[in-house]
């Protein structure tokens, strides 16, 4: 035997890694990872546009079908990756069990929150009410 | 294995398994940088996307909300925090394009790590400035 054995027996035969859920948790970041890359440009250069314009301007921008979607898009994708990512950086510096899980715990309810408001009002603004 | 498992650890305990040894040991190097720039940034964003939020729910409810809004994002406070979230994004737009890469094999080698890195540095102070300076165009009546 010239390796350790880093796994432990019981983590073999679970075969889930310490995150309990395999490779899902990396391989959904990696896909919002590559959806943010098409919205987070759009939605610079969209912010970008609108920089000092009126209200109802901007309100009328996502009233159009094409920036309301994507907008709304960006959206759960940013609540998405923040949340997995966010989640990474508790596991990595929180190791005090009951700590980790209500950071953890919050963490999800934060970004949906976020997430949600946001929706909303885009939805709002989608459907006219200005 | 026993030499590794049996000496003594931090704080004096056996080691059971190979510990990487912490931040403070290792030299600096950009690599090293550029990924904690990378969480750094991440973690910026995720606080940016609350203002987001901040600046459609502004935008949903009417003139004298998003005048609110505005007269905050035009502070000097605004203004730095605006390139702030600019510059992060540009940053982990690119690092992230630079993670995914490894993903699927490309840019492992060391010296290639260290040349990407410095370009994501860089090119993200370009994108960061050349976007802010857009802003500022626009906002002064400017067509670009
Ligand atoms: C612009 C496109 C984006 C790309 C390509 C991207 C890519 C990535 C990748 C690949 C990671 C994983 C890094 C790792 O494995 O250590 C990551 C982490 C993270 N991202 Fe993004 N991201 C993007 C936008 C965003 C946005 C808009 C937010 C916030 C709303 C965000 C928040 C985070 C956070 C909090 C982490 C965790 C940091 C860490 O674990 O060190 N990202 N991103």
């Amino acid at each position: 035997m010239t390796q350790p054995r880093i796994r432990t027996p019981l983590g073999k035969i679970e075969g889930l890694g310490s995150a309990r859920s395999g490779t899902h948790h990396f391989w959904a970041l990696r896909v919002s990872s590559v959806a943010l890359i098409p919205l987070s440009i759009w939605f610079v250069a969209s912010a970008l546009a609108y920089v000092g314009a009126e209200q109802g301007a901007v309100a009328a921008y996502f009233a159009e079908p094409i920036n309301a979607v994507l907008m709304f898009l960006f959206i759960i994708t940013c609540a998405y990756h923040s949340s997995l990512g966010l989640q990474t950086v508790i596991e990595d510096y929180i190791h005090q069990e009951g700590t980790k899980i209500t950071l953890l715990i919050f963490n999800r309810f934060a970004c949906w929150i976020v997430g949600a408001a946001a929706g909303y009002a885009l939805i709002r603004m989608a459907f006219g009410a200005h | 294995m026993s030499e590794i498992e049996n000496s003594p650890g931090p704080g004096g305990r056996p080691y059971g398994r190979p510990l990487s040894p912490h931040l403070q040991i290792w030299r600096w190097s950009i690599t090293m940088a550029a990924s904690i720039t990378h969480r750094a940034t991440g973690i910026a964003l995720a606080a940016g996307f609350v203002l987001l939020a901040w600046w459609l729910i502004a935008a949903s409810l009417g003139p004298d909300s998003y005048d609110v809004f505005g007269r905050a994002a035009g502070t000097i406070i605004g203004e730095i925090i605006l390139f702030g979230f600019l510059w992060s994004l540009s940053y982990h737009l690119l690092n992230g394009i630079r993670h995914l890469a490894w993903d699927t094999g490309y840019g492992f080698r060391v010296p290639t790590a260290h040349v990407t890195a410095a370009l994501v540095y860089l090119g993200s102070l370009l994108l960061a400035a050349g976007a802010f300076a857009v802003g500022l165009m626009v906002k002064a009546g400017l067509s670009v």
